[in-house]
Order: structure tokens, then C-alpha cells, then sequence
């Protein structure tokens, strides 16, 4: 990052109006993104996918947000008008959501699906330049532009192909910043890679920024540049993803070293301590 | 039906020949001509892609899914399709389901929902093997008076593990029991199966598409794939990872 960066957050935080007043879900959160990948680590509630969804716009009323900075290619996202985040969303960022087949429109084909994308940013393209662009962006993600394919419905389409569909549509208006919350989770173990693979080289070859979100360490090694941990609504590490092996941060390194494989065949995992959390709020 | 010597543990947990598993409607068999054998106390690990019939197997053996041909010996005892398990092993077999939050009564209590099969079953002093159920899979008792939706997926899946616990069972169906989970839970409850195995050492089969999952947790283990048993791996093969070759 030598130039301004794409996406700039400071002391961002985000709280939930309750009866008993504000309460922060993400605390304090400050990084950077430029033309690289990004992970986001955390488990479930550690407010990495609610930091992901201010990154869009896209909070819940009920959710509040404030931040020292919060900028995308050096423009304030913080006092952005509704049609200043629809020029933004699909055009210059994009979401993929976990899964594809909740996500895609089930009564809408798939070249009808990327034609409402290009659509929505490129009003009145010519006919043939649009079908141009929806073949060129299938082939991009490894699918043949088929008349099978262009006119299948979501459920029509195995995991890792709507996967690849939904990709498309948001790669097709060429936004320079691509959100992937946790892409791969609904799919079949085999497929994860492939799919990630995927994201990852068109991420390279387009320059864009991708910001990964995950709790699969080993994943997020494999193609990630960098990894941001969270826990509890706050970043406890912020490293290379090819040190996540050697990470300092307890957390962190129990995320790394808690997966499953033939060497703890009978043995014991690592564990978080979780007597400061959840396990309180029950007792 | 009851047959056989009733002396003596039986061999085997599981003994499946010639299976034919039909979907009614479907034009193929969800499972055709398989064969397996679980040893009692062994952990055996199901892997295939989705739809390959690991899940359906699972509810055959359990008594969800009636429409079967072939011969099942369950603990000894040999079932016939359609036709209820007796009292004594249907107590024995217990499942845990991937989904904690499907297989919880949404409405009822968790004290409810673990006193149930107790109480089907006339096994007196529910509260105190609800208690020790609880202990065990390491959840407070005030989650009795909880609610499924106000536990975490991992509690909630605990809550499943300590049902099925509750029951003594010596064979255990664990349905994809951590793909719902964060790793960082999944460890947790792999730990408590763990336990279980050295505690009351039941039979596991345990199906999964995580490979890694099950080199961790099975002592050998099958690659299902178009509803037959694709390859049987022995111990020494779930060292190995992967080949791309089996990859589902």
C-alpha cells in the first residue's frame, strides 16, 4: 500500500440500542485495504461479518455506527446519502454471501441474474454488448456460456457452480474491492479450495482488494496476505498471513492449532478459555 | 425379533449385508448393495460428497427411513424393515443430528427436551442422569430452563450430545455433528466425543465431509460414493491425506 489505500477504518465501532442503553458490538476496529488480500478472522459473534456489513452500508437499522475515519478510495462513507451507497455497491464494492443458493434469485436465470447487474449500473447497454459481458464474465469463473447454463434457476445449479454464478454477478460491473464472507462454508469440503482458488486469482489478475472472512486459519493462510484476528468486537492481532503458524496472540493461536487431523488422532484439541464469555452469561 | 444367544456382548455394533435403500418416487436407489461391519467400541467414519446416501444410511439404522431391503443386525439383534425396534436397542442406538437447532423443540425448555426419552423409556431418577448428561458434555444446569434459541449453535449441539448421553447408548449416530460449528467449537465438541469413547466406549459412526475430521476422530472408516461403499480404509489409510483421486 503506497498510495492511498482503498479502504481506510479507524476506531470504528458499532453498537445495538438496547433498553438498557448502547451496547458495542465491535469496539474500536481500525485497518487498511489496498490491492490485497485481507482476512478477516474470528468465530461466530466476533463481529466480523457486522464490520463487513458497515463496509457495505448494509447494518441493520437497529445498529448503530461511528468512526474517526471510514473512507473507501478516499471518500467519507460516513455521512453518504442511500443513492451515494447504490452508485458505490456492486459498481466499486462487492459482497459474496455464504450461501450462493439463499443469495441468487430463485425465479431468475442466470443470464437474466448478471443481465439485472449489469443493468442496474450500465442502463441502456446495448443487447449484444451485454450477453458479450455476461459470457465473458461466466468464462472468467470457469463456466462455458452454454444455453444450459445461462438458463438454469438457482436450484438448478450444484454448490460450487452457483457459487461460481454468484461470483459473476458481482465481478461484472469490476468493482475494485470484493467483500467474501465466509464464501465457502456452505459448500462441500473438496469444492472450498477450488472456489477460494478461484476468488483469489481473479482478485490478482483484476487488482482488486478482497477482504476474506473466515474461521478457517489453514484457508485463510493459503490465500490471504493478511490476517486480521477478532474476538469479542475487538482486533486482538493484525499479521502476515504466512506467520499465522508462529502467531503470539493466544486466540490466534488456538484458532491455528485447534483443527482436527490424523496427528490428533485420539488426542485432545486446543481449546479456548471461555470462562470470560458466554458460558458466564448462562451460569 | 429376538434371536441369537443373548450371553456375551455382541461382535458387532453394526452388521449391514446387501442393502438396498429406495426414496419412494426416486428412480434409483438411494443405497444399493452395501456391505459393513462396526466392531462394538469401534469409532467408524462415513465420507462422501453430498448426496452419496452417508445421511440416509444413518436414518435406516435409526428407524427413520422404512423403505429398505437387506439384512441389518443392529447390537445382535437383527431388524426387519418397517418394523419398530425392539424397546431394549432402540434405547441403545442414539443420534445426534447436524443441525442442534432442528432436532430441539423450539418451544419447549431444554429440561424438557432432555427428559422426554427418559421418561419414554420408564428410567427412574431422571434428574440425577439429566444432571450427570449435563456435566459431562460440561453445560450449567440453569441451561434446563433455557430456551434452544438462547443457546449458541455449540451449547445447543452439546444439549443434542447430552440427550443421546443420557441414554447410555453402545451405538452412537453422529450425523455431521460440527459442520454447523466454528472450528474453534468443532474442537470442543470432538474433545467431548473423545470423552464420551473413553467413558462409555459405544460404538461411533460418524458421518462427515470433512476428511480431516474423521482422521482425527475414526479408527477406520469408508468412502461412500453413488450409495455404495466406495473403498474401506483401515487406520493406517486415514494417515495418508487424501488421495485426489478419492476426493469426492
Amino acid at each position: 500500500m503506497h498510495e492511498t489505500p482503498l479502504l481506510s477504518v479507524r476506531d470504528l465501532t458499532i453498537a445495538a440500542r438496547t433498553m438498557r442503553g448502547d451496547e458495542a458490538i465491535v469496539r474500536g476496529v481500525s485497518f487498511d485495504v489496498g490491492a490485497e488480500r485481507v482476512a478477516l478472522v474470528g468465530e461466530s459473534g466476533s463481529g466480523k461479518s457486522l464490520t463487513a456489513r458497515a463496509v457495505m452500508g448494509l447494518l441493520p437499522r437497529t445498529l448503530s455506527m461511528q468512526a474517526e475515519r471510514f473512507a473507501f478510495d478516499g471518500r467519507d462513507l460516513r455521512a453518504l446519502a442511500p443513492e451515494g451507497w447504490r452508485s458505490l455497491r456492486g459498481r466499486q464494492i462487492a459482497l459474496v454471501m455464504q450461501d450462493p443458493r439463499q443469495a441468487l434469485n430463485p425465479v431468475m436465470t442466470v443470464e437474466a441474474q448478471i443481465g439485472e447487474a449489469i443493468d442496474i449500473h450500465h442502463r441502456g447497454l446495448p443487447r449484444t454488448e451485454r450477453s458479450e459481458r455476461t459470457a465473458a464474465i461466466l468464462r472468467d469463473v470457469g463456466l462455458e456460456p452454454s444455453a444450459r447454463v445461462l438458463r438454469a434457476l438457482a436450484h438448478q445449479l450444484s454448490g460450487g457452480m452457483a457459487q461460481r454464478v454468484m461470483l459473476a454477478v458481482m465481478l461484472v460491473n469490476g468493482p475494485r474491492l470484493l467483500i467474501a464472507d465466509e464464501p465457502t462454508s456452505a459448500l462441500d469440503h473438496a469444492l472450498r479450495d477450488q472456489v477460494l482458488e478461484l476468488i483469489s486469482t481473479q482478485v490478482e489478475r483484476r487488482r482488486m482488494g478482497l477482504l476474506l472472512i473466515s474461521h478457517d486459519l489453514q484457508q485463510v493462510q493459503r490465500f490471504g496476505d493478511r490476517v486480521l484476528v477478532m474476538r469479542s468486537g475487538q482486533l486482538v492481532e493484525s499479521l502476515a498471513a504466512r506467520d499465522l503458524a508462529n502467531a503470539t496472540h493466544p486466540y490466534t493461536r488456538t484458532l491455528w492449532s485447534c483443527r482436527p487431523s490424523a496427528q490428533t488422532y485420539r488426542t485432545r484439541l486446543p481449546v479456548l478459555d471461555r470462562s470470560s464469555d458466554t458460558w458466564s452469561e448462562i451460569a | 425379533m429376538i434371536t441369537g444367544t443373548p450371553a456375551g456382548p455382541p461382535a458387532s455394533a453394526v452388521a449391514i449385508t446387501g442393502l438396498r435403500v429406495e426414496q419412494p418416487g426416486a428412480p434409483h436407489p438411494v443405497i444399493d448393495r452395501l456391505d459393513l461391519t462396526v466392531g462394538a467400541g469401534e469409532a467408524f467414519g462415513l465420507f462422501g460428497p453430498s448426496g452419496c446416501g452417508k445421511s440416509t444410511l444413518l436414518r435406516v439404522l435409526v428407524g427413520l427411513h422404512p423403505y429398505w431391503r437387506g439384512g441389518i443386525s443392529i447390537l445382535g439383534e437383527a431388524v426387519t424393515p418397517r418394523t419398530p425396534l425392539h424397546a431394549g436397542v432402540r434405547r441403545d442406538v442414539q443420534m445426534v443430528f447436524q443441525d442442534p437447532y432442528g432436532s430441539l423443540h423450539p418451544l419447549h425448555r431444554i429440561r424438557r427436551s432432555l427428559q422426554e426419552p427418559l421418561q419414554i423409556n420408564g428410567i427412574e431418577d431422571t434428574d440425577g442422569r439429566i444432571h450427570r448428561a449435563l456435566e459431562e458434555v460440561g453445560l450449567p444446569r440453569a441451561v434446563l430452563e433455557r430456551y434452544p434459541h438462547q443457546l449458541s449453535g455449540g451449547q445447543r449441539q452439546r444439549v443434542a450430545i447430552a440427550r443421546a448421553l443420557s441414554m447410555r447408548p453402545r451405538l452412537l449416530l453422529l450425523d455431521e455433528p460440527t459442520s454447523a460449528l466454528d472450528v474453534s467449537v468443532q474442537a470442543e465438541i470432538l474433545n467431548l466425543i473423545l470423552s464420551v469413547r473413553e467413558t462409555y466406549a459405544p460404538a461411533l459412526l460418524f458421518v462427515s465431509h470433512d476428511w480431516d475430521a474423521i482422521a482425527h476422530l475414526c479408527d477406520r472408516a469408508a468412502l461412500m460414493a453413488g450409495g455404495r461403499i466406495h473403498r474401506l480404509l483401515q487406520r493406517a489409510d486415514l494417515e495418508q491425506p487424501l488421495p485426489e483421486t478419492l476426493a469426492p
